[in-house]
């Protein structure tokens, strides 16, 4: 399987199933239109015959060219990943969404949370539950000695002293058990204080910072209960922490575009040149149709002239060497996840769980307040092996829409959580997610190209 | 080659041979959590 695309000059190639990308020209490009696996070595007459812009020549000589990848497993190369079938099993647990807090101190109002309880009341996390949590981790995980827990709500900084005899606990336990963890925080920022960012840049290795970009379009959405915008309070506090951050830690400035930002390539460039911020992501609202600043297809044209631009800044700062990072436009395409990470995806239910504050484990932070997702309890030691193994089984090659896909070593399969809202069924595709998704990559990749070139071949 | 660029050496095949050590990161710890992105996480190895 090949996709080929053009994007702001570059003819790309993706050989799906090896993973190779090519660059080409406008002939090739035009030749692969009419081939198809398996190749013969010579130029197939009724090819060139449709081709009459051409030379004989050139045709000829790109023809040979696009075979010897062929015979390199570099084009049209064929999919032998069944063979990985049986290693699509049940896993150990290593990672955990800790829902220190089902409560909140913003009225965020695109919220999937529904405002921080996931409509289950508002709480906060008991240290006991979270002592269990770290216990049933260290257990679960059995071999795997990387293990993660972040820490999430609501907002986790109301919660803060759990957190911090959560991180104590856990690190008590690590040589005993021969684990590393690796912590992670998602916040809001609004309780931010010098204290707590001290302990978050000792303690963890990632911080995603909620902000999304410019004052008016963070304050639209992103409001306290009495509705007023939170921007000027947490922008300060965002800075000193980022600042004051080891380069060798994570962090992400974490936006959210909705339909009120469709021009959300300026609430990037905000984040990056006006508050000096280089780890940025800013991602697509998950929301029902129905609310006002929800995406739809219709925005798509709109969406993805945006996409392109921002690519284009992007290549533009590399080259000027003050670029910035771009979450959905990361991509290593030679260091990257190895073929069973991505046949596998995302590992939610089955290597990756959400605990709530009542000690409730759901598949992943997005089905948590689904009753029905609801696969098993700390407090009795339940935990539903068959839901676990259903969704170890929900890879690219369980899921029918994924198969044909150009994209599925990349996103391996989307969210599982999206299919099961807007489709019913997590092996069902939610095709609004899978387009932008897709057109993400288009520009990654197309930003690979760009930055190669003038580079040996 | 003259024309063609190839951006990669093209290694997922053998990846898959010598992968699923499963100490990798979870996705959706990374920065996401709304949007499952795979391709973009690092290998441990």
């Amino acid at each position: 399987m090949i996709h080929k695309y053009f994007l702001n000059g570059y003819y790309i190639v993706l050989d799906v199933h090896s993973g190779a990308v090519h660059v080409v020209d406008k002939i090739h490009y035009d030749l692969l239109d009419h081939l198809q696996a398996p190749l013969s070595p010579e130029l197939p007459a009724q090819v060139a015959e449709l081709l009459t812009s051409y030379s004989q020549e050139d045709l000829q000589e790109a023809y040979g060219e696009l075979y010897a990848l062929y015979e390199a497993g570099q084009l049209f190369s064929p999919d032998d990943y069944e063979q990985y079938r049986d290693m699509m099993v049940s896993a150990p647990i290593k990672a955990m969404c800790l829902h220190i807090s089902h409560d909140c101190n913003l009225r965020c109002k695109y919220c999937f949370a529904s405002t921080g309880d996931f409509g289950t009341g508002r709480k906060i996390m008991p240290l006991e539950i979270g002592k269990k949590a770290i216990d049933f981790l260290l257990v679960h995980s059995k071999g795997r000695h990387n293990l993660e827990v972040d820490f999430f709500g609501g907002e986790p900084l109301m919660n803060f002293d759990v957190v911090k005899e959560v991180v104590r606990y856990a690190r008590s336990k690590e040589k005993e058990f021969d684990k590393n963890f690796r912590f992670t925080i998602t916040t809001n920022g609004v309780l931010l204080t010098d204290d707590k960012i001290d302990f978050i840049n000792q303690e963890m290795s990632n911080v995603v910072l909620s902000l999304d970009g410019r004052k008016e379009v963070n304050d639209r959405l992103r409001v306290r209960v009495d509705g007023s915008g939170s921007y000027d309070s947490i922008v300060p506090k965002f800075q000193k922490l980022v600042a004051q951050r080891s380069k060798e830690k994570d962090y992400y400035a974490r936006g959210t575009f909705t339909k009120y930002n469709m021009d959300f390539a300026e609430d990037v460039l905000h984040m990056v040149d006006d508050l000096g911020f280089d780890q940025l992501s800013v991602e697509p609202v998950v929301a029902d149709p129905y609310v006002p600043y929800s995406i739809h297809e219709e925005d798509f044209p709109t969406i993805f002239r945006e996409y392109e631009r921002l690519a284009n800044i992007i290549i533009q700062r590399k080259k000027e060497g003050r670029g910035f990072n771009f979450f959905h436009f990361m991509l290593d395409l030679e260091q990257g996840p190895c073929a069973i990470k991505r046949l596998r995806g995302c590992g939610c239910g089955n290597e990756y769980v959400a605990i709530t504050p009542d000690g409730d484990i759901y598949p992943c932070h997005q089905f948590v307040g689904q009753e029905e997702w609801r696969m098993g309890s700390l407090l009795d030691g339940f935990l539903n092996l068959e839901m676990k193994d259903m969704f170890a089984k929900a890879t690219i090659y369980g899921k029918p829409d994924c198969q044909a896909c150009w994209a599925k070593f990349y996103c391996s399969g989307g969210c599982n959580a999206n299919n099961a809202t807007h489709c019913g069924d997590i092996h069902k595709s939610y095709q609004l997610a899978c387009e932008l998704e897709k057109k993400r990559l288009e520009c990654a990749i197309m930003i690979k190209a760009a930055l190669a070139e003038g580079t040996a071949e | 080659m003259k024309h063609i660029k190839t951006l990669n050496k093209a290694n997922l095949k053998e990846t898959a041979a010598k992968g699923g050590c499963g100490e990798c990161q979870a996705s959706c710890q990374s920065a996401c959590k709304t949007s499952c992105t795979v391709a973009n996480q690092k290998c441990e190895r």
